[in-house]
């Protein structure tokens, strides 16, 4: 069977979207991945109320966490120089600002960009809404990290999401372990393929129609 | 000068009603009142609303940590978030409560934080491109704003805020530590009563009014935790050595 990306793969090609100077926040569990690939420069925040934090504590290094330096998710983080607190009202003005770059999961992503990822049921306690709605609305750019289909093979991107909604229209780029996908006005367009795929297979994944990049190539790292 | 300054926290919290409602931060673990929430605990008052962020099971003991969740069985009405941990079934947790007439009202991190100072600033509401097109539009009015969708929200003005913070003087002003700082500030700002526990007050004059992040205006009663109390700086360490102890603990932050 053919190859796909795995999960820090998928994370380092997002991590590509990102460049010195950037400010991003980055989503739970894969997207958080892309943090390890990033160029020196860019600046994280999360929503709880920091910016500029360094790495993750590492379970081993568990002796120099605090519990008052967490992200919005609980996890422990280093301090790095140029380090900043603030409140929530702060906080959420960064994000509806438009002055971050995120990277976020995805459940479904439909062909005109709408975005379903915090709640893969029919009960509204089933999921979390957290700051994921306001990332999805508020920040400039909004590139999805994910697998391309479930674990049972279906597409994940869509006609129309059949999950409750993040938000409408505003996913800009999706990374999956098998593509590189813009959401244009025109429809998706695929830009990229993992290496050994090709167009057809891609497309027999995925549910609405791509349009194919001229000059589409094999995902680059 | 008006004395704020409360000997314990059943004193301080002992004018709260049965229906009031109470604004607690709750961005990680135990960045919370904890002292507050166990005092009001003490107490027989029930029919609660409560407003905050993170409404998460604890893994602690209630020895260790209290979060807002121990209140639980006093709530008529949760306003929240995020209710319970994603990888754990997120708020199916409260299940029973909800079938017993608990009231949930989700909604997202950030138009709480707007509503909140909406209920400050004496604003009638918002509008939010938020949350258009999702579950949180539903009965709510919507508007076009120079071609673009919105929806309103209404202002929160919560009865009570309970609020933890690094260092109060006697005058109220607060400073917070690290990220604890989160909701404080707007929560503090937004309720009729603000009820602080303090790691330590000090006399006015010894926190550097450049370093203040609340001013005292905002503050009505502080109380300082005691030697043994919850969240002192013992007690957190404690709180982070449990992450490595903890199986379940160590998946969710270390994977």
């Amino acid at each position: 069977m053919k190859q796909k990306l795995d999960r820090n793969t998928i994370a380092m090609r997002a991590a590509k979207e990102l460049k010195d100077g950037d400010y991003a926040n980055l989503g739970r569990g894969l997207p958080s991945l892309c943090a390890l690939y990033v160029p020196y420069g860019v600046v994280f925040q999360s929503e709880n109320g920091i910016l500029g934090y360094g790495p993750l504590v590492m379970e081993e290094d568990i002796e120099g966490a605090e519990l008052h330096r967490v992200d919005a998710g609980g996890r422990f983080l280093t301090p790095a120089p140029g380090m900043s607190f603030f409140d929530i009202i702060t906080s959420f003005t960064m994000i509806s600002s438009g002055r971050f770059i995120t990277v976020l999961g995805a459940f479904e992503v439909s062909e005109r960009g709408d975005l379903a990822n915090w709640n893969a049921g029919t009960d509204t306690l089933g999921g979390t809404i957290g700051g994921g709605m306001d990332l999805a609305v508020g920040a400039k750019r909004v590139i999805t990290a994910m697998e391309h289909t479930t674990k049972e093979g279906k597409p994940k991107i869509v006609r129309e999401c059949t999950y409750p909604l993040t938000a409408r229209k505003c996913v800009n780029l999706i990374i999956t372990d098998l593509a590189v996908i813009d959401v244009t006005l025109k429809g998706l367009l695929l830009r990229e393929v993992a290496p050994g795929w090709t167009v057809k297979e891609v497309q027999a994944l995925t549910e609405p129609k791509l349009i194919v990049a001229e000059d589409i190539k094999e995902i680059e790292l | 000068m008006v004395n704020k300054v409360y000997t314990n926290f059943d004193e301080a919290v002992a004018d709260i009603p049965d229906g009031a409602s109470i604004a607690i931060e709750s961005w990680g673990f135990a960045a919370t009142a904890q002292n507050l929430i166990a005092a009001l605990r003490r107490r027989d008052v029930k029919d609660l609303t409560l407003i905050t962020h993170n409404f998460i099971p604890s893994f602690y003991t209630e020895e260790e940590a209290l979060l807002p969740v121990a209140l639980l069985p006093q709530l008529k009405k949760l306003l929240a978030g995020v209710v319970g941990i994603p990888q754990f079934g997120a708020g199916l947790f409260i299940k029973e409560y909800v079938d017993k007439g608990l009231e949930v009202e989700l909604t997202s991190h950030g138009i709480l934080a707007s509503r909140l100072y909406a209920g400050a600033a004496g604003l009638g509401g918002i509008y939010t491109p938020v949350g258009i097109g999702t579950v949180i539009e539903q009965g709510k009015e919507k508007r076009v704003i120079d071609g673009k969708d919105y929806l309103f929200e209404k202002p929160i003005r919560p009865d009570y805020a309970f609020i933890v913070a690094h260092k109060a003087d006697k005058m109220g002003n607060l400073v917070y530590l690290g990220t604890f700082r989160a909701d404080q500030p707007i929560m503090a700002m937004a309720a009729r009563i603000t009820i602080v526990e303090a790691e330590e007050i000090v006399e006015a004059g010894n926190i550097d009014p450049e370093h203040i992040v609340t001013p005292g205006i905002f503050v009505d009663r502080i109380v300082e935790i005691p030697e043994g109390g919850y969240g002192t700086a013992q007690k957190r360490k404690k709180l982070v050595y449990k992450f490595g102890e903890m199986e379940i603990l160590r998946k969710m932050l270390f994977g």
